[in-house]
């Protein structure tokens, strides 16, 4: 069962009665690779999971390992390894017994199967805890006991739904820090799921965002925050969340331009098609800065508060809207009343109000202009 | 509820001996009888103060009913154990049907399921009077009638329903989970089912096994119409205490007692089983 796999889907569609849970999904993960499938609950993540697991089967669509169409193998035939959301580990064996089903199921001999299990348990911090019952483990033994269940019988693919979710911050940090180094010493390809941004950043050489049962956006993390497809995918990623400003884009100065508070912010080149239609500014709050020189949008400060190695202040622009500016924690800033901030103009990101569509600069355009 | 006034634990416990009172007082009274002789059971007034005597349970045990008229002969260990081989012969096949049925139902929802789920239930509902009569013309033809196959077939009309529905709920309660990641670890579905669900469905599986035994081997009417002497159970022979010199309270009594013994020491070596299984069936955590 060693080797790699790679793993694709083409137009799978799963529909729970009336509800269309997973509607014309495809994607592709080479061998090795790993795939973060990002969303928020209801998304259709586990769901699409649980296709390619064949736990569920799809009513539509081919799920394919390796060129092989799976349509017609059991799920105990896929050579697929998984971890579930909430551990479902089996409450009336051991942990060994739990971590060993894979390879009783592979009719491992005794000698390597103890082998086997004792090491997968000794790289996940459990070897001591194998005799308990998975109700004597902590959340954080339950948790790798199910990963090392995953791992145990080196599948070539390995599908890992939420697995840090039920786990305290603490080991999440932890965790999110060691799981990719332990998925590339195994060299199988992954699916990740997740609806914390930091851990699909942290994971995916390639991040897939399932909205309402769609991929509403495929790239690398990189791609996936700075130019993201919507709005709302601007929004799930980034803490403290992009502020959105709605504005309505104009000629002025050699350029396209933004008027926030009468302050003109210049925007990239290419957009002139945006001129005169509504908008909305997308401002991560990292691209702005306090300026000393009164140069920059005017504002009230209304309160500040730290947040990991960040500092987040609200602030309001003269008509009164929100705007958050986090900077490294420790850098000097005001602390109350009126301030100015600059924007990084290479960082807003512009998007249509009625569609929520990121307006992409039309570059041929800016080239010829230029 | 931990925090209990004195005068409501007095309350309580001033509560719970009155249940206690009210329900064990027929079994101790019948206990009792078991020891006397019909004069002094029918003495009047009633008094608790008798020597007792075993002579009841010696005259069902050698089969012997001595009544100062005549003397004739019954079969009431023969009745007993036929209400063995008929509790344990139809719980068992109860069992053997009812499980898997139970996981089929639980875990595949498929066309008409709930139907199908129902009308066994249904069983349940139905007066055994209503079958009774066509039961009884079918078994005669198909030589059913008065064999202990024949009788456990029937008794499926009590059991097979009662386990299927127990049992259902339990598989239920299983997180679909636990059965995926046993399968997708590369384990069959019948593997799954002996190795996942059982085990963990087994207090259920327990439970309702127990219950349905004491249905069966309360059942009276099913017996008494398709059973004749010899394979009657001991709902059945204690009719025959009823003789024309009279009813031999003292013998009934011994005989009650003998017959409940089985059920009542089942349920009590049961009852955390019992009590879990029936409570987890009807509350879904």
């Amino acid at each position: 069962m060693s080797g790699m796999s790679g793993i694709s889907v083409e137009n799978l569609t799963k529909r729970f009665k009336d509800e269309t849970v997973l509607d014309g999904v495809s994607f592709d993960v080479p061998k090795g690779g790993t795939l973060v499938l990002f969303g928020s609950s209801g998304a259709g993540k586990t769901v699409l999971l649980r296709c390619i697991a064949g736990a569920i089967e799809p009513e539509g669509g081919i799920v394919r390992i390796d060129g092989q169409d799976l349509h017609d193998v059991a799920p105990e035939k896929r050579g697929i390894g998984m971890a579930f959301q909430n551990f479902a580990l089996f409450p009336h064996m051991s942990a060994f017994e739990n971590i060993a089903a894979p390879l009783r199921a592979r009719r491992t001999r005794k000698a390597e199967l103890k082998a086997g299990v004792e090491g997968v348990a000794k790289l996940l911090k459990i070897d001591h805890v194998l005799g308990h019952a998975p109700k004597a483990l902590s959340n954080g033994q339950k948790q790798r006991t199910a990963l090392a269940r995953a791992l145990a019988a080196e599948p070539g693919v390995l599908l890992l739904d939420d697995p840090l979710r039920n786990v305290d911050a603490k080991l999440r940090f932890e965790m999110r820090l060691e799981l990719p180094r332990l998925l590339a010493g195994r060299g199988a390809t992954v699916i990740y799921v997740t609806q914390d941004y930091k851990e699909a950043m942290a994971l995916g050489d390639r991040i897939a965002v399932l909205d309402g049962g769609k991929i509403v956006q495929m790239g690398t993390p990189e791609d996936i925050y700075r130019r993201p497809a919507s709005m709302g995918i601007a929004r799930l990623f980034g803490d403290p969340t992009i502020n959105l400003l709605d504005v309505v884009p104009e000629n002025g100065g050699g350029g396209i331009i933004a008027r926030l508070s009468d302050h003109a912010v210049p925007l990239s080149p290419g957009l002139e098609a945006a001129v005169g239609r509504n908008c909305v500014l997308g401002i991560r709050p990292e691209a702005m800065a306090f300026s000393d020189d009164g140069d920059g949008v005017p504002v009230t400060i209304e309160a500040e508060t730290p947040l990991n190695e960040k500092t987040v202040t609200l602030a309001k622009t003269m008509r009164g809207r929100e705007l958050l500016v986090s900077r490294p924690a420790g850098t000097p800033a005001p602390v109350s009343g009126a301030a100015h901030v600059v924007i990084d103009a290479s960082d807003v990101i512009l998007f249509d109000r009625t569609t929520g569509a990121r307006i992409a600069p039309d570059l041929a355009d800016a080239e010829a202009a230029a | 509820m931990e925090h209990t006034s004195p005068l409501e634990r007095w309350l309580r416990g001033i509560a719970l001996t009155v249940i206690v009172l009210f329900f064990m007082f027929p079994i101790f009274w019948i206990v009792l009888m078991s020891l006397q002789t019909n004069e002094t059971i029918l003495r009047s007034p009633p008094s608790m103060v008798f020597m007792p005597t075993l002579q009841n349970y010696q005259a069902i045990i050698a089969g012997r009913l001595d009544s100062n008229v005549a003397s004739m002969s019954i079969e009431f260990m023969g009745n007993l154990f036929n209400s063995i081989i008929l509790s344990v012969g139809s719980v068992a096949l109860a069992l053997v049907l009812g499980v898997p049925a139970a996981y089929a139902f639980a875990r595949h929802k498929f066309r008409g399921s709930e139907d199908i789920a129902f009308t066994l239930l249904s069983f349940r509902f139905a007066p055994p009077l209503l079958v009774l009569l066509p039961l009884t013309m079918y078994f005669q033809q198909l030589g059913l009638a008065d064999t202990y196959i024949g009788l456990i077939w029937v008794y499926q009309l009590i059991c097979l329903p009662l386990i299927l529905w127990i049992v259902r709920g339990y598989f239920e309660d299983i997180p679909v989970d636990v059965e995926h990641a046993y399968r997708i670890a590369g384990h069959s579905w019948l593997s799954t089912f002996r190795k996942i669900a059982l085990p963990l469905a087994g207090p259920g599986i327990a439970a309702a096994g127990l219950l349905a035994f004491i249905f069966a081997w309360n059942n009276f009417i099913f017996a008494l119409v398709l059973a004749s002497a010899d394979k009657q159970p001991v709902t059945v022979g204690a009719l025959a205490f009823v003789t024309a010199s009279g009813i031999q309270y003292g013998q009934i009594a011994a005989a009650v007692v003998m017959s409940i013994a089985p059920t009542l020491a089942l349920a009590l070596y049961a009852q955390r089983y019992l009590v879990e299984g029936l409570s987890l069936g009807a509350v879904k955590g």
